[in-house]
């Protein structure tokens, strides 16, 4: 057999949130390099927050990310709060796991919609999905919509909500306004589990793997708080994340790597579902049992239903909080210490840590923030190498580039967070 | 008649202003509709040097491979309106800008900088090329890009709202956050276009929208020092998400 040589350069990640290349080498049939890059301009974050003001971090790490903003504030607020050790209410604590529901839905509504399903239907873009199937696109943008006014409810926009702030919120929604909310939630409840149930009938690859879990873990399905457990045993609290977590460089990315243990792992929807699958509500259990279902999944490609199904989670669980919802005193009075305060939440896309060094005046003297897409990095190169020898390595570069785009859309990596559009280089 | 061409094209941000367009939902379809996007990476629609008549630009120049794809984006297209803080003045991750060092930077937070393509600056896109138009606020709102497209589809030029917060928060009969409330607000100084929503949450303006200009600085430097904020504090309350002033400047 002669060896092949070919070099090929297009733009490719398309429908990810950031800027991103692959690079694959192929020699003699057999996969010899492979490299998922992150190239998307680092920002330095960590730096600037530095000489902050702790009153100040929620509306800068916000601008971290502008597809989960929320996540961002909730997991530097926690950080925070611990330190002082912040009397929170249980009002509090509920407004922010509602303000977090409104996220996840906003994002895994749009990542379902915008993002993954046009290539299961071979189309570029949701305008050309909307062509084929108008009403999933019209029952898409309706859900997601119930995400955005969740969290204008409690922050006043959806992207960079301005409503948050260490020690609770600087306003409590009126009972009229939560009313106006949760008649439009509760008309989407049934979208959404149509929504679950379309997304469940179509037809996914088989590719089954190996890899460990990492999400949080509560009574409830977590989200915005909870300890940390692993598919392998390991269950730790905010303190000790960097015990078990270390971040390192590699030469063709600007995200840092991070290793559990020194392995690769899976952060987001599929690890929390198959981490926290009995937390479910009894009616999602139902639909799922109907559904065949899947969880625990070793197939990646099965975080698009896993995201549905967290729709259903979140939506359910606001209608719930609305229903009963009162205004109350917005925030708690603490007073500020100086140490280190370690803070995290489960973002849309999995595990986000932070860490903050704060000074007797409250001035931020240190910061680490542990992005998901970072968290993701090494599991996605991993899956790569598999998924791509089992689709088979002789097939046209094209293919080859399609394929990886949709085994690197199930991870939703936000390049932001850690990018834009992928380059696929092969050399055969 | 082919429809009107866009595309929207991002450097480096948060993606957040992008959102405006992908959270409109059933508008969205209803634009495209009336232009052909051909260029849109973050919705699938890629092709980077498409000529178009409208170009949305998000995000600032941070390295040197967006000083050359910002001219190329320029000459491809007929209309080009850089939308959002860091296109506009720079953004937050304009920052560093002010830093004393910030080459050190890199060295910081990566351990490995010789791999990190990034200029010392964060830049607006003005910086580089003539933009035609532009739309402040980080985030910039749905409405605001859709008034400025359709405006422009219609033949007119989008008109630049140079009002500050403070009048449409008066005129939204918001309780003054500053007079009534004692908080550092900087709706005098700020460009309008969010609807007041800080003021509406009980909360002091910080600027998203971006220095309005002929606004009194000076004025309200004095009020918030009279608030008992040191001078330092008010130049950083002044300077978070637009912090570079010579980004600012006039087209």
């Amino acid at each position: 057999m002669t060896e092949r040589r070919i070099k090929i350069d297009v733009p490719s990640l398309a429908r990810v949130e950031g800027e991103g290349a692959l690079h694959l080498k192929i020699t003699e049939g057999a996969l010899d390099a492979l490299q998922f890059k992150i190239y998307e301009p680092p920002r330095f974050f960590e730096k600037f927050l530095e000489g902050r003001h702790y009153t100040e971090v929620p509306d800068i790490v916000a601008r971290i990310c502008g597809i989960c903003p929320v996540a961002y504030q909730v997991s530097a607020v926690n950080a925070l709060e611990s330190l002082f050790q912040a009397p929170l209410t249980p009002w509090i604590k509920q407004m922010r796991r509602l303000l977090y529901c409104g996220e996840w839905i906003q994002s895994h509504s749009l990542h379902i919609h915008l993002l993954a399903l046009p290539d299961y239907f071979s189309e570029e873009s949701v305008l050309g999905l909307a062509a084929k199937e108008p009403e999933v696109v019209k029952r898409g943008f309706a859900i997601q919509e119930a995400g955005n006014r969740l969290i204008r409810f409690l922050g006043g926009r959806s992207v960079h909500p301005v409503g948050l702030k260490v020690g609770g919120f600087h306003r409590a929604p009126s009972a009229e306004e939560a009313k106006e909310l949760l008649e439009f939630l509760q008309e989407r409840l049934p979208e959404a589990v149509a929504l679950a149930e379309w997304v469940a009938g179509i037809k996914l690859p088989e590719d089954e793997q190996e890899f460990v879990s990492v999400a949080l873990s509560t009574e409830q399905f977590a989200i915005e708080a909870g300890l940390l457990r692993n598919s392998q045993g390991l269950q730790i609290t905010e303190d000790q994340y960097e015990a078990h977590f270390t971040e390192s460089q590699s030469p063709h990315s600007t995200a840092l790597w991070s290793l559990m243990d020194g392995q690769d792992y899976l952060v987001g929807p599929l690890a929390r579902l198959n981490l926290n699958h009995d937390c479910l509500p009894a009616f999602l259990k139902t639909l799922l049992n109907r559904l065949g279902d899947p969880f625990p999944s070793r197939n990646m490609f099965h975080s698009m239903l896993a995201r549905a199904i967290e729709i259903c989670v979140v939506l359910h669980e606001a209608i719930s909080i609305l229903q009963s919802y009162q205004p109350d005193t917005p925030s708690a009075e603490f007073s500020v210490r100086a140490g280190a305060g370690f803070g995290w939440s489960e973002a849309p896309r999995g595990l986000l840590w932070h860490r903050y060094t704060v000074d007797e005046q409250g001035i931020i003297t240190a910061a680490k923030i542990v992005p998901p897409t970072s968290q993701n990095q090494a599991r996605i190169e991993r899956d790569l190498e598999k998924s791509l020898t089992a689709f088979g390595l002789d097939k046209a570069d094209e293919l080859l580039r399609l394929h990886s785009e949709k085994v690197v859309r199930n991870y939703d990596p936000c390049i932001s967070c850690a990018t834009h559009f992928l380059k696929l280089t092969t050399e055969r | 008649m082919s429809k009107p061409t866009l595309a929207v094209h991002k450097f480096s941000s948060c993606d957040g202003c992008q959102l405006a367009l992908l959270n409109m939902g059933e508008a969205l379809a209803d634009l495209a509709q009336h232009v052909e996007i051909k260029h849109f990476v973050e919705a699938g629609l890629v092709n980077e040097d498409a000529k178009v008549d409208i170009a949305l630009v998000e995000g600032s120049v941070v390295t040197a491979k967006d000083q050359q794809r910002i001219r190329r984006v320029r000459s491809n297209s007929r209309y080009l309106i850089s939308m959002g803080a860091c296109a506009t003045s720079g953004g937050i991750q304009a920052l560093k800008n002010l830093a004393d060092n910030p080459a050190d930077w890199i060295g910081q937070i990566y351990p490995q900088p010789e791999f990190i393509d990034s200029l010392d600056r964060s830049s607006a896109i003005k910086q580089y090329v003539e933009v035609d138009f532009e739309l402040w606020g980080c985030p910039v709102s749905s409405l605001q890009v859709s008034e400025a497209v359709a405006t422009l589809l219609n033949g007119a030029e989008p008109l630049d709202n140079q009002e500050k917060l403070c009048i449409e928060c008066k005129r939204a009969g918001k309780i003054c956050t500053l007079v009534t409330g004692g908080e550092p607000c900087l709706g005098p100084v700020t460009r309008a276009g969010c609807g007041a929503l800080c003021p509406a949450f009980g909360r002091a303006c910080y600027g998203c929208y971006g220095g309005a200009e002929l606004s009194n600085q000076s004025g309200l430097r004095k009020r918030l020092e009279g608030l008992g904020l040191p001078p330092e504090s008010i130049q950083k309350r002044m300077h978070l998400i637009h912090p570079d002033p010579q980004q600012q400047n006039e087209r």
